[in-house]
């Protein structure tokens, strides 16, 4: 259907051919965007699958020893040992840019390098459990800050790639088609017009025609008035 | 300089103090819910949450899910995994390419 309403004129059929050929280069341009998105996100979901389950399985031992360990202790002296944590940790974002999307990278950096140094508390009033807890965690800080990373990356890609999507049906479905009907509408259009003009034309032609042709007999007849007598006398003999 | 912020109830949370990490303790979803935004509004690059709180919690982690910070992260607390961020994962696969193909 041609939209509500457009000029069926030369000029607008030139401006609608410039549109749709911009809007077939952009939709051109967001189809290789999607499927480049698409590929970049495939192996950031796997990886942030691979790496969930990884940090999962090692929360859930951390908790198991600190379950453990909450048992053998009370939970007063529980909290005043994990009160002062020793470690401190910096964390530093940078944004790598992925076709366009930002996504975070993160930097850490724990204050103290040594790893004996993450148990804030003397060993003596402690049981064993609580240390495998802290050590299970520390170390799957690690994956746990690279899941942040992955899994936020993900996130942001999932709404770029359906952002690029809707776009580009946009233009497949409804913008690309709905020009081109304009445009053969205004073509028609301008075609008709021109046929109308011709047909008019010929019209007007046949009628000046008709009337110079009436003109010439009633000429004809009058001259033959005049010269009526001496012709029928031609004519009888 | 950002900062990494653990929210869950007491027991899962503790030991991530010993790690240098800014824990919140919330109880209640109510509390999360407040905790939640008061550090989304600090400079908070990362939070981490644990499933059994942010499973009450779904629309205001659906809130900041398209913003740059902080990153929501779902744990499991201790009592076990929900699988809520396995289906996270299935959720962005399904927004992004409209079927669920892994």
């Amino acid at each position: 259907m041609p939209s509500t309403t457009i000029n069926p004129t030369r000029m607008e059929l030139t401006r609608l051919k410039g549109r749709l050929k911009t809007a077939q280069r952009g939709h051109k341009l967001l189809k290789d965007k999607r499927d480049e998105l698409m590929k970049q996100f495939m192996d950031v979901v796997r990886e942030n699958r691979a790496l969930r389950r990884r940090v999962e399985e090692g929360l859930m031992r951390a908790h198991a020893s600190f379950t453990v360990a909450s048992a053998l202790m009370s939970p007063e002296i529980l909290e005043q040992s994990l009160l002062c944590p020793k470690q401190s940790v910096e964390l530093e974002m940078t944004f790598q840019n992925v076709m366009s999307v930002d996504v975070p990278r993160y930097q850490f950096q724990t204050k103290s390098q040594d790893p004996g140094e993450v148990y804030p508390y003397g060993f003596a009033q402690t049981s064993g459990e609580l240390d495998d807890a802290v050590d299970a965690l520390s170390r799957v800080f690690q994956d746990m800050l690279k899941l942040a990373e992955i899994e936020k990356t993900s996130q942001l890609l999932a709404q770029e790639i359906e952002k690029t999507r809707r776009r580009v049906n946009a233009l497949e479905y409804v913008k690309i088609p709905q020009m081109e009907e304009s445009i053969r509408y205004i073509s028609m259009k301008l075609d008709e017009n021109e046929r109308s003009n011709t047909i008019r034309l010929m019209k007007v032609k046949e009628l000046v025609l008709k009337e110079a042709i009436e003109d010439r007999r009633a000429e004809n007849a009058r001259a033959a008035r005049a010269f009526g007598p001496a012709r029928e006398t031609f004519q009888e003999e | 300089m950002y900062r990494i912020g653990v929210i869950g109830d007491r027991d899962s949370v503790l030991g991530f103090q010993a790690l240098g990490l800014e824990v919140c303790p919330a109880e209640t979803a109510e509390e999360a819910r407040q905790a939640l935004h008061r550090m989304a509004k600090e400079n908070f690059a990362i939070l981490y949450l644990t499933e059994q709180l942010a499973a009450q919690l779904q629309p205001e982690i659906a809130q900041y899910q398209d913003a740059l910070t902080p990153a929501i992260i779902l744990i499991p607390g201790k009592e076990g995994s929900l699988g809520i961020g396995m289906a996270n994962i299935k959720t962005a696969v399904e927004r992004a390419v409209g079927a669920d193909i892994l």
